[in-house]
């Protein structure tokens, strides 16, 4: 199944593009996985995730821990901690 | 509260007495508007503008779970939230949020509920432009935010 993975702010800007659409491997069970998995990917993505705790994470336009499951999932965003308001 | 509330995500400017006066026009079951409004600072000249990047879709919903959170938490009359996103200058608009109720101690607590959790649950990020014309990076989350959210966790229902 393709996920779409969505970067936002920081995230976005060392991973060098704002979105794409990945085929996840086998094993990939959890977040956590999700973003080890991400960050072996090339030096732009160690370079977003070198901190994997201060990564927020998305499913479906909702916040989730590190250890929820990712089946299912549709999009997947990452990003930094938020600073609105 | 009868209705849902109002949540905007623009690029444009708010106006604040406008946004009171939806909420209160024609009613007279409203005794108390609370209102906030947060605006762009220069730090003292340093800053020339802020970039706010947003997640479109999830800001529209999580603004509008953290808002059905205050309804249900609350005995509210009316509520409106409004965020900017884009370029915007020192002095101007960033945020409103207006919470009406028959007492003020709802409102009060709406209000102040809904910009804790908007710092620290909203999907917005600022860059600052600095007035000297560098890019003075990402705003850095602050931990007090944080802890200003968690402690309407904290408190007895």
């Amino acid at each position: 199944m393709t996920t779409r993975l969505i970067y936002f702010a920081w995230v976005r800007e060392r991973i060098g593009k704002p979105e794409e659409d990945v085929e996840l491997p086998a094993g990939i069970e959890t977040v956590a996985d999700l973003l080890r998995w991400l960050k072996s990917r090339g030096e732009e993505y160690e370079h977003a995730l070198q901190y994997p705790d201060v990564i927020r994470v998305a499913i479906n336009q909702e916040h989730v821990e590190h250890r929820e499951k990712v089946a299912g999932a549709r999009e997947i965003a990452l990003f930094p901690p938020m600073t609105g308001g | 509260m009868s209705g849902v509330p109002m949540v905007r995500i623009q690029r444009e400017d708010f106006d604040v007495a406008a946004e009171i006066a939806r909420l209160t026009q024609g009613r007279a079951d409203i005794g108390a508007v609370v209102s906030f409004q947060g605006l762009c600072r220069d730090e003292e000249g340093q800053l020339s503008a802020l970039e706010l990047e947003h997640y479109p879709g999830m800001a529209e919903a999580e603004i509008g779970r953290i808002a059905a959170e205050a309804i249900a938490r609350w005995p509210l009359q009316g509520l409106t939230v409004i965020h900017r996103h884009g370029k915007i200058a020192p002095g101007e608009n960033i945020v409103l949020v207006v919470a009406a109720s028959a007492h003020r101690l709802a409102a009060f607590e709406a209000a102040n509920f809904l910009m804790d959790y908007l710092k620290s649950r909203a999907p917005f990020w600022k860059k600052e432009h600095r007035a000297d014309g560098t890019d003075g990076g990402w705003v850095e989350a602050k931990q007090a935010d944080d802890e200003a959210a968690a402690r309407w966790k904290a408190r007895p229902e």
